[in-house]
């Protein structure tokens, strides 16, 4: 076959095929290669174009483990929560037309949050393809600009290659979702296949740039000459693994550093040198501070515009040092002095080697002065209210102090969101997985199922606004079924709080169409065969919290939290970050 | 590459930030879909694609697109990477007129009776340096190939006398300074990247780059 024979060479796996051949179907070999690849866990939905696949499925249950989700979106946000909790890449499987087209959102939200995701999708036969033929949608087309890379197999004899190829791109360089569409005929297709080789390497493709050491050199000059350094880092160091060396170098320099929401946990909360969080409302210190820092060393983060705020008035005063493994992202937002492109796992122990041993203890002192500030004013009366309604700080704090900072903490969108990645406490690397770039609200409950699958041993934690879950509830369904021990606490203050927080800013306070109402949580729960309660008073709540994470199997706690709550510190959008509030 | 070595390409301020027009040249893997890979880069910043073509280049199964905008260095600097990232494209280049040697082919029909009458005419497409595709009793289609300023010109100097019908291809160029691609691949198919393959060369090269 031409194609199969060019991918071959496009990978540059060896031609030479050994003689052990297996003889089966194109659904068959692809569940072979799955194996092949380590998977353990597929998220999906059956239908009739990936009919043949789940046929194939039936003989590999105990190889595979298939969830069964409620909806394609949820199958694929768990599939995000499995990767983003492992470091594995996540597969999940959809049919053709409206199971694809249920994937886009998740697909956009892994591309922007680059997250290592196969997933596969079933398509009418190749001769129908164009005819409009039932459930056929043109899925490469929809989603190839949420995708890293997509394939439509038509010949069973392309599926080991592409197969390779497509967790070869998921999880290499800038991790990212694929998408395989697979026409039934292949799916069925009985052919004679070669052995399944891995692929490593695409002679078009470059996971990660060549590290120079000139720029190592001149980044290591700037950091030592600086007086005011200050680190941002992002998910990268996790993505990249760098946890180890990005800790050694900030602690060699002895450099404040502050997290994007997608880097939080890549080193412990409690560390010294941990500042906080950036960007609309990260901590006052770090905010500020970004207008006064010198030198500014960016690790594995892209200066979105949460983070950054008005770019005209982002950090003009520092120099930049931007560490990144995706050439595009120097100088896409914030010009880079120097540009150290490569793996940070790679570049990290090089700089780390020519930086001097400091300690900056004045522009440290100054972090602490500005964190005082912002405890005094906004977080002792978020975390110790003393009106009678409950906060979400309050909340966080009790967990906090019930696992220690050993949970792993699953978020949705809107100011929940934001109090979780404020307050919560993270011991560990890849414990906090939320909807960073692309802010999908209804992320959270299946997200939280993909996590308890790739962190079974972690107390799994979804936190979700009285609205976002709202959006994915049917996921109940799944934890019903398969049993997945997921700790569900709805936050509840019964407005779309965040839209709702933005219209009393900056709209007078005319609240347009936030005010959403809930069923009984509870109830709902219960109808699904799963625990839970509801807390309204403040004396309830630790023993509420720490019932449902001694609980054994998943449960749901609502928080009835005050109406008209506030997130803050804010930079309020088009103000500069050293514009920040306090209330 | 030497094509970074050898040219000399200045960049002011007004350079970076004033939109001229830029030929933009991607060698890619001849691959279903890519070109709408392509073109959503440019649809998603709302940037007009001028012209485009896609062709086979000096190397057998790779293909080289040329696509022709009007914006600024800045943007054209971060499409550039933006195309480059897309996994079956193994290499951007963008240049200014001045660094390109470019042709576009325009196709004009005319009215023979027109042409046969009017001394005029004859002249003018003496003077453009057209050439007679197709002489028939109706009509008769001529050909330039030239700059866009040329092949505009001739429809306008066309417009008083019947002009039935017009067409103009996409631009194709060659960038002045490049060594083809030949040693460029050799380093893409290697699984190792060599020393040669400098990835970082908008960095290295400072003010003097003009590729990515």
């Amino acid at each position: 076959m031409e194609t199969a024979q060019e991918t071959i060479q496009q990978t540059g796996a060896k031609a030479e095929t050994s003689k052990t051949l297996f003889k089966g179907t194109g659904s068959q070999v692809l569940l072979n290669g799955l194996i092949e690849e380590g998977v353990t866990t597929i998220f999906g939905y059956p239908g009739g174009a990936i009919m043949p696949i789940y046929d194939a499925l039936y003989d590999y249950a105990d190889k595979l483990e298939h969830i069964l989700v409620r909806h394609e979106q949820g199958g694929i946000h768990a599939a995000q929560g499995f990767a983003r909790a492992s470091g594995k890449v996540g597969v999940c499987f959809a049919t053709s037309g409206p199971g694809a087209t249920n994937l886009v959102t998740g697909l956009a939200d892994a591309q922007i949050d680059s997250t290592p995701l196969v997933c596969i999708t079933g398509q009418v036969f190749a001769h129908l393809l164009g005819t409009d033929a039932f459930q056929e949608t043109d899925v490469i087309n929809i989603t190839t600009p949420v995708t890293k890379w997509n394939y439509q197999v038509t010949d069973a004899k392309e599926i080991q290659e592409v197969l390779a190829k497509a967790f070869y791109i998921a999880k290499s360089g800038r991790p990212g979702p694929v998408l395989i569409d697979i026409t039934k005929n292949a799916q069925i297709q009985l052919e004679e296949f070669p052995e399944y080789v891995k692929c490593n390497h695409i002679r078009s493709y470059r996971p990660k740039p060549k590290v120079r050491v000139e720029y190592i050199e001149q980044a290591a000059e700037l950091i030592n000459g600086a007086k005011k350094p200050f680190v941002l880092f992002g998910q990268g160091v996790i993505l990249g693994k760098a946890e180890k060396e990005f800790k050694a170098f900030i602690e060699k320099a002895g450099i404040p550093a502050a997290w994007t929401i997608m880097g939080e946990g890549a080193i412990p909360t409690a560390h010294p040198l941990n500042v906080g969080m950036l960007g609309m409302h990260g901590n006052y210190g770090p905010n500020v501070l970004t207008n006064e820092a010198d030198v500014i060393i960016a690790i594995g983060m892209r200066f979105d515009d949460r983070v950054t705020g008005r770019l005209d008035k982002y950090a003009k005063q520092a120099k930049i040092v931007h560490l990144d493994i995706d050439p595009a992202e120097i100088d896409k937002n914030v010009k880079a002095e120097v540009g150290v492109w490569g793996d940070c796992k790679e570049t990290l122990p090089l700089l780390t080697n020519l930086v001097n041993e400091n300690k900056h203890e004045e522009w440290l002192a100054k972090f602490r002065q500005y964190n005082q500030e912002e405890i005094d004013q906004v977080i002792t009366p978020e975390l110790y209210p003393t009106s009678d309604e409950m906060t979400m700080g309050e909340v966080l704090r009790n967990i906090n102090e019930i696992c220690g900072g050993e949970a792993v903490i699953v978020t949705d969108v809107g100011q929940h969101q934001m109090v979780a990645c404020r307050y919560a406490k993270f011991n560990n690397t890849r414990s906090n997985i939320t909807s960073g770039g692309l802010g999908t609200m209804g992320f959270g409950l299946p997200a939280a199922i993909g996590a308890k699958y790739g962190a079974p041993d972690k107390t799994v934690i979804a936190i979700i606004g009285d609205g976002g879950f709202q959006m994915t509830p049917q996921e109940l369904g799944t934890i019903m079924q398969f049993g997945a021990a997921v700790k569900i606490l709805i936050l509840n203050n019964r407005f779309l709080g965040m839209v709702r927080q933005w219209q009393q800013l900056f709209h007078d306070k005319r609240y347009s169409f936030v005010n959403i109402t809930s069923p009984d949580f509870v109830a709902l729960a219960k109808s699904y065969y799963i625990e839970a309660a509801k807390v309204d008073e403040r004396a309830n709540l630790r023993q509420a919290l720490e019932t449902m994470i001694n609980h054994e199997g998943s449960y749901l706690l609502e928080v009835m939290v005050g109406r008209e709550n506030n997130v803050f510190p804010m930079v309020p959008q088009g103000m500069s970050v050293s514009e920040i509030r306090l209330k | 590459m030497s094509t970074q070595n050898t040219l000399e390409h200045k960049i002011d301020k007004a350079d970076l930030e004033g939109k001229q027009e830029y030929t933009i040249t991607v060698y890619a893997e001849n691959r279903i879909g890519l070109l709408n890979r392509i073109a959503i880069i440019f649809s998603k910043r709302k940037i007009n694609i001028e012209s485009l073509n896609t062709s086979p280049s000096e190397i057998d199964g790779i293909h080289r697109f040329n696509i022709v905008i009007h914006e600024s260095y800045e943007v054209l600097r971060k499409l550039a990477r933006q195309i480059e990232k897309q996994i079956e494209v193994l290499k951007v280049y963008f240049n200014t007129n001045d660094e390109i040697i470019w042709q576009e082919l325009a196709l004009y029909k005319v009215s023979t009776d027109e042409i046969a009458e009017k001394v005029t005419v004859e002249r003018l497409l003496r003077q453009y340096g057209a050439s007679a595709v197709v002489i028939r009793k109706d009509y008769t289609v001529f050909a330039v190939t030239g700059h866009r300023e040329e092949t505009d010109a001739l429809v306008k100097a066309l417009e008083p006398y019947e002009l039935i019908e017009f067409v103009r291809s996409a631009r194709v160029a060659i960038i002045k300074d490049s060594a083809g691609f030949h040693e460029k691949l050799k380093e893409f198919e290697a699984f190792e990247p060599g020393e040669e393959l400098v990835e970082n060369e908008f960095l290295e090269k400072g003010e003097k780059i003009f590729t990515m």
